[in-house]
């Protein structure tokens, strides 16, 4: 096994550009786990943790372009304030230990059905930059996913960053485990409510091959809500959006919970985090 | 492949290293630093906890070639002091596996938050797993320690 370790992102491209089969390592939580079990042995890793512009962030506009290598620590602790739909959701990722080391890049990369970062940036309609020598592409994290840890990632690629609308209010992120810490999500959603373009965004994670969103929840939700008075949201209009997110949903029985549990508990989830939202945003 | 580091304050190498072992495995099996325990090689149980440039890492999820000319402190590296102290005092330590991991945990956690509270406490040992104390004396000795 090589191990690559590039030190600028020209040399990351041109890397992994020579070496198509380099599995990309940022902060290990997943590729590690892998090779440890024997689960994996690739040809070569091409180590991040080097590449500097990967742990930055900054903004356009009210557009915030997250590098890929920035940790879960770091979203919350910096961009808590601007995303925090996403910063709720890292916090629930592993332990304290975890969150030091995980990136949001190696969330997506991974692309699991249930990684934690993807239905905040579902509901919040993200961005994934994905660069290679041929070029920088944009692709919506709805178009990103393609299966169970599959994505549009091509062999020569690499997650640059994530591009997203700074929020500060009118997001959530609810998710269903056996206790707070070191949990794989059973399920879980994420809402995001703009009072200004009067949208509605949501994700759904582990209860369908990929994330997804609940596109006719949104519909309704946006032809529902009182956005003029900001008046409470009727029971009726909770209950149906409930019904709805949970029907977008296309989950299985698994270790970690049955089909049945998960769209009832989504239901659940999907209630609780409007009512949060819109009181925040009253 | 070669790896180079500091380790505890000295500059350490480590031969023959395979690409794919983690910082675990060179710290026990090729630098002679048993103290980080390895248990469940996938980030869960925190048994390996060490500091990397200052924070808190599982080092069974580092890969080797990451730690090339970083600083790594291991629990041999701490100095014995209140936290190490509090865990003997209160009987946080039973069988003792977990004991490495929650005592590098207990030391950030106290360089960060001199007073912490419960909660804090919990959520800053939420990742290190203990099967013996059901963590009421080690919740003790963190209360200790921070007296």
């Amino acid at each position: 096994m090589d191990f690559l370790q590039p030190s600028t992102w020209d040399e990351a491209l041109a890397a992994k550009a020579a070496h198509p089969d380099a599995v990309p390592i940022a902060g290990g939580t997943d590729v590690m786990v892998e090779l440890n079990f024997d689960r994996r042995r690739p040809p070569a890793l091409l180590d991040l943790s080097r590449v500097a512009p990967l742990t930055e962030w900054g903004t356009d506009g009210d557009m915030l372009r997250v590098g890929a290598g920035v940790p879960y620590r770091r979203i919350i602790e910096e961009l808590g304030g601007r995303l925090p739909g996403l910063a709720m959701a890292a916090r629930t990722v592993g332990s304290p230990q975890i969150r030091n080391r995980g990136t949001v890049g190696g969330n997506l990369g991974s692309a699991s059905p249930a990684g934690d970062a993807h239905p905040p940036l579902l509901a919040a309609r993200a961005e994934v930059e994905l660069a290679s020598v041929r070029g920088v592409r944009r692709v919506p994290v709805e178009s990103f996913f393609t299966g169970p840890k599959r994505s549009v990632l091509a062999p020569d690629e690499l997650i640059a960053a994530f591009r997203v609308r700074t929020a500060r209010a009118g997001e959530q992120f609810a998710k269903i485990g056996t206790r707070n810490a070191m949990v794989i999500a059973v399920c879980s959603f994420a809402l995001a409510l703009d009072p200004v373009r009067r949208t509605v965004g949501t994700g759904i994670g582990s209860a369908a091959p990929t994330p997804v969103r609940a596109t006719a929840a949104e519909a309704f939700l946006v032809a529902e809500l009182d956005w003029d008075s900001r008046g409470a949201v009727p029971p009726g209009v909770a209950a149906e959006f409930g019904r709805l997110v949970a029907a977008a949903a296309a989950p299985i029985d698994d270790v970690r919970g049955t089909a049945a549990y998960r769209r009832h508990a989504l239901s659940v989830l999907a209630r609780r985090a409007l009512v949060w939202a819109w009181e925040g945003l009253r | 492949m070669r790896v180079n580091c500091t380790v505890n304050g000295e500059k350490r190498q480590a031969d023959d290293v395979w690409p794919g072992e983690s910082l675990l495995y060179v710290l026990r099996e090729r630098l002679g630093l048993p103290g980080s325990k390895n248990a469940c090689e996938q980030g869960e149980c925190g048994s390996c906890t060490v500091y990397l440039d200052g924070t808190p890492v599982c080092s069974c999820l580092v890969a080797a070639g990451q730690a090339e000319g970083r600083d790594v402190v291991t629990v041999e590296g701490l100095e014995f002091g209140r936290v190490q102290e509090a865990f003997l005092s209160t009987g946080a330590v039973q069988c003792g596996f977990c004991t490495p991991g929650l005592v590098v945990a207990v030391h950030d956690l106290l360089a960060r938050n001199e007073r912490p509270s419960d909660p804090d406490i919990r959520e800053a040992l939420a990742g290190n797993l203990c099967r013996c104390t059901g963590y009421e004396k080690i919740l003790d000795a963190v209360r200790l320690a921070a007296r």
